[in-house]
């Protein structure tokens, strides 16, 4: 590993964020059913099982998001810096989505606690729509572009006061934190047919699911669509050009991301057959892998191909590459050796999850235990 | 307006860190006193016992939420509010903070689902392990940031690289093994076990007073009191070695926690003092209004070493060429090359121009570790405010002292079986519970306020380190966490004081 050279280790480090990314969008499932609290839950009870069968993951899809912004900064700073740094509305909206998120399942049903349940209830349901949807815009910039310069030095700054804000007129962008928006619900429907045992509950998913899977194929049709048609900006050494089909010409030249692509696709709809039409309760796996698989593949049509990962709509020349925003070669090697230890975490969470899980949750459960949401 | 951005971020920054600490300190250390009642639990099989640990686990599942939503924060406001941070040193910085996220979030968040809904869906022993692997979890990650602060108190293992215009990481042991990072990790980590005793002493004195389950009370009591003491024992030994650090590595920061302006051999701690308020770095005026002294103590918890000499704030800024000590003006005077040699360097690359650029690379490196102070504009800058670091380390120490008396004093009057009738002493542990939090927050402002005007010491200089955005954003979200943290706050207290009303309650 240590004569690995430069760029081998930032597109190591590229795929790595690919994958933290899809792991994430999976296990956005907690936003969808946040979401869809109201919908599929019409009694206290319903509405308690619910809660307590998303209150079992939520601090996983938590820990996602902060290992995803973790990763960034430890491997492509410069990405980090203009980012976060620039488009700074739009995080801090992010941030304070998932900040009333963090307390709502312990406090909303806690006596005497200040807000009252409805309160609690609306920041879980802020944190499942407008959070997932800002995050997929955020996202979609990527693709889109965002108004900043870097100068000599590599300091950065954004070229308008709406400090990121302007991406939400941006359709592509909507469209692409849309689409998240009812995948996250799509898997959340996946998730309680598995997880919860309360028939009504679960008839009322299927239904909704059939709705939201309508949506979501929409969505991701627009902007599959979008996507492979949009110029995106390639590098060479120190020049950058616009081209058009960028995205599409990537997908074509590269057959490992074309056929994870299509695998993903076909494991989602997949998915969504056996639950629709076989009563089957095993879709949350299949959607699962297929959104890791579907979200690594377009997510890795940057960064590879000579593809910048971060386009500057101010000035192409400041766009960011895996190159020209990563970390030296030394840290992403010593971070290299560091991510050795993911497949140990995943394990654990597996296997923890698996003995979790092994019953359906149901009413009873929730009303004998001692620590329930 | 560029000093507006700078203050309106450290502002944010502070805001987020206090109330961040608020909820830690109390996690680290209850998940500990958890782990251990539990494990009394499953040894002895009394179910009193897993009554116990139910009731402290409830409280801390209160805690630990309001702390996730915090610390989200934290992280994400490096890049936010200190972009320029975030590049010039992310390639160090961001290691510690990942790791931290590998390895452990992921255990923290994993096993707290089964602490709290594993009973009777794992084996108790399963179930004992996942509370255990929630305290190193989180101890971990306290482990990880703390390395990361400590860096950033005394940086090493990194060189600046002139091509990139950052600081590159040479050496990741040098980082991660840094002096000061693990005598502020223990520091840290202990301040946080002395907290979660005080938690449990007091509220187990509360139910003492009131007389309701005087029996479970007596026995958290005893857990408490007894890992309060061991700790505040750590605390106390953890807290010297932290100070040496600190006299070896930020004199400057040692000074103003001192608040010494004429450095001497054989130097005085100042036990207890008023500072004289109208007192100026390089006049002749007293230090002074009043002041206890205990003789030496400072060269020798300092240095080890009862004839050392320890530098003053005067000595620090004006220079001292008798004991070695060169003066800011000729810091920033040489920072100031360093800066126009990166310049230099920069464009000469950019012409192609090679020998122009090789001279200008020798000249950076000749002044390099000068290169922050080039930042700075007047000598006096290079010392932070004095009267806060003086007055926050002074009370943190003075209510650590009393921690370790109140926790020895319990204990004495547990063995003596007077406890419940001592209610002068039930009141003073009620009371300690504030004083705890107070401690651990006044920590680490002589940390970070003694730190300055450094984002890294002596590296990169607090003003350089913000991202360039507009003062108003910061401010609409400055008063936004103002908003959203203060009602968490309030949530949080009262769902805790009616959850210990409640009592504890049968398994």
């Amino acid at each position: 590993m240590n004569n690995l050279s430069l760029l081998t280790l930032q597109q190591y480090w590229w795929f790595l964020i690919t994958v933290l990314a899809g792991t994430f969008v999976f296990m956005t499932f907690v936003q969808g059913g946040q979401f869809l609290l109201n919908r599929l839950a019409k009694t206290e009870d319903e509405k308690d099982v619910i809660i307590n069968s998303l209150g079992r993951k939520w601090e996983l899809t938590f820990t996602s998001l902060v290992m995803f912004g973790g990763a960034l900064f430890a491997a492509f700073p410069l990405f980090y810096a203009v980012s976060f740094g620039g488009a700074y509305y739009v995080w801090m909206a992010i941030l304070f989505c998932f900040i009333v998120q963090a307390v709502s399942y312990e406090y909303r049903k806690k006596i005497n606690n200040f807000l009252g349940q409805k309160v609690y209830e609306t920041f879980l349901y802020i944190n499942g729509s407008v959070g997932i949807i800002l995050i997929g815009i955020a996202l979609a910039t990527l693709y889109t572009g965002g108004n900043f310069i870097k100068d000599d030095m590599n300091l950065s700054h954004w070229t308008n006061l709406w400090y990121g804000l302007e991406a939400v007129t941006n359709p592509f962008n909507v469209a692409f934190g849309l689409m998240l928006f009812f995948l996250s619900q799509v898997q959340a429907n996946l998730y309680f047919i598995n997880n919860i045992a309360e028939e009504t509950i679960v008839q009322r998913a299927r239904k909704e699911l059939c709705k939201d899977s309508k949506l979501f194929l929409g969505f991701f049709i627009i902007v599959a669509i979008s996507l492979f048609s949009i110029s995106g900006v390639e590098y060479q050494d120190n020049s950058f050009t616009l081209v058009s089909f960028k995205f599409l010409h990537n997908l074509l030249n590269t057959p490992a991301i074309l056929i994870g692509l299509l695998i993903g696709v076909v494991s989602i709809l997949y998915a969504l057959y056996i639950t629709l039409y076989k009563n089957s309760t095993k879709g949350i796996w299949f959607s699962g892998i297929g959104t890791i698989l579907v979200v690594i593949s377009v997510v890795s049509l940057l960064g590879f191909n000579h593809t910048v990962i971060y386009p500057s709509l101010s000035d192409i020349n400041s766009s960011l590459t895996i190159e020209n925003s990563s970390g030296s070669h030394y840290t992403l090697l010593v971070m290299g050796y560091v991510s050795f230890l993911v497949p140990i975490v995943l394990g654990y969470v597996f296997l923890v999850w698996r003995s979790m899980d092994r019953e359906k949750l149901t009413i009873d459960e929730v009303k004998s235990d001692h620590h329930h949401y | 307006m560029e000093d507006y951005i700078v203050d309106w971020s450290r502002a944010q920054f502070a805001l987020t860190a206090l109330y961040h600490w608020i909820f830690v300190p109390l996690t680290l250390g209850l998940t500990f006193i958890v782990a251990i009642m539990e494990t009394i639990y499953v040894k002895t099989g009394k179910e009193e016992w897993k009554s116990i640990t139910k009731f402290w686990m409830t409280l801390l599942g209160i805690n630990f939420a309001i702390g996730l939503a915090t610390g989200i924060i934290m992280e994400f406001e490096f890049g936010t509010n200190w972009s320029n941070y975030s590049w010039i040193v992310g390639d160090i910085f961001g290691a510690p903070l990942a790791i931290e996220g590998l390895m452990a979030f992921f255990m923290e968040s994993t096993f707290f689902a089964v602490m709290f809904f594993g009973w009777g869906k794992v084996s108790k022993k399963m179930h004992l392990l996942s509370t255990w692997l929630v305290a190193i979890g989180s101890n971990l990650s306290a482990l990880w940031i703390l390395v990361a602060n400590g860096w950033m108190q005394h940086p090493t293992g990194m060189k600046f690289n002139l091509d990139t215009a950052r600081f590159e990481m040479s050496n990741f042991f040098d980082v991660i093994f840094n002096p000061t990072a693990y005598s502020k990790f223990l520091h840290t980590v202990g301040s946080g076990y002395v907290m979660g005793s005080l938690f449990v002493v007091g509220i187990s004195a509360w139910f003492l007073l009131k007389g309701r389950d005087t029996l479970l009370a007596k026995k958290s009591i005893v857990v408490g009191a007894t890992f309060g003491l061991i700790t505040s024992i750590f605390l106390i030994l953890t807290g010297d070695e932290s100070a040496h650090q600190v006299a070896l590595h930020q004199p400057t920061k040692l000074a103003s926690m001192e608040a010494i302006y004429d450095g001497q051999k054989r130097e005085s701690l100042i036990a207890i003092g008023e500072l004289n308020p109208d007192k100026e770095i390089g006049d002749k005026k007293d230090d002074f209004l009043w002041k206890i002294e205990i003789p030496y103590a400072l060269s020798i918890l300092g240095y080890h070493k009862i004839d050392a000499f320890v530098a003053g704030i005067d000595d620090l800024v004006y220079g001292n060429p008798k004991m070695g000590i060169e003066s800011a003006s000729s810091k920033i005077k040489k920072g100031k090359i360093a800066i126009e040699a990166l310049k230099t360097y920069k464009q000469a690359k950019k012409d192609n121009d090679m020998p122009k650029a090789k001279e200008a690379l020798a000249k950076f490196r000749t002044y390099e570790k000068y290169f922050g102070y080039g930042y700075l504009k007047n000598p006096k800058d290079i010392i932070p405010p004095i009267a806060i670091s003086f007055y926050s380390f002074h009370i943190m120490v003075g209510l650590g002292t009393w921690f370790l008396v109140l926790f020895g004093l319990v204990l004495w009057f547990i063995k003596k079986d007077k406890l419940e009738t001592s209610k002068t002493l039930l009141y003073l542990a009620i009371f300690s519970i504030p004083l705890g939090y107070l401690a651990g927050e006044l920590g680490w402002v002589v940390a970070e306020v003694g730190r300055q005007p450094w984002a890294i010491f002596e590296m990169l200089p607090t003003g350089m380190a913000t991202s360039q955005i507009s003062t108003t954003s910061v401010q609409i979200t400055f008063w936004l966490f103002v908003l959203i943290f203060t009602a968490l706050l309030i949530s949080e207290i009262k769902i805790m004081l009616t959850q210990i009303k409640n009592g504890i309650k049968e398994a």
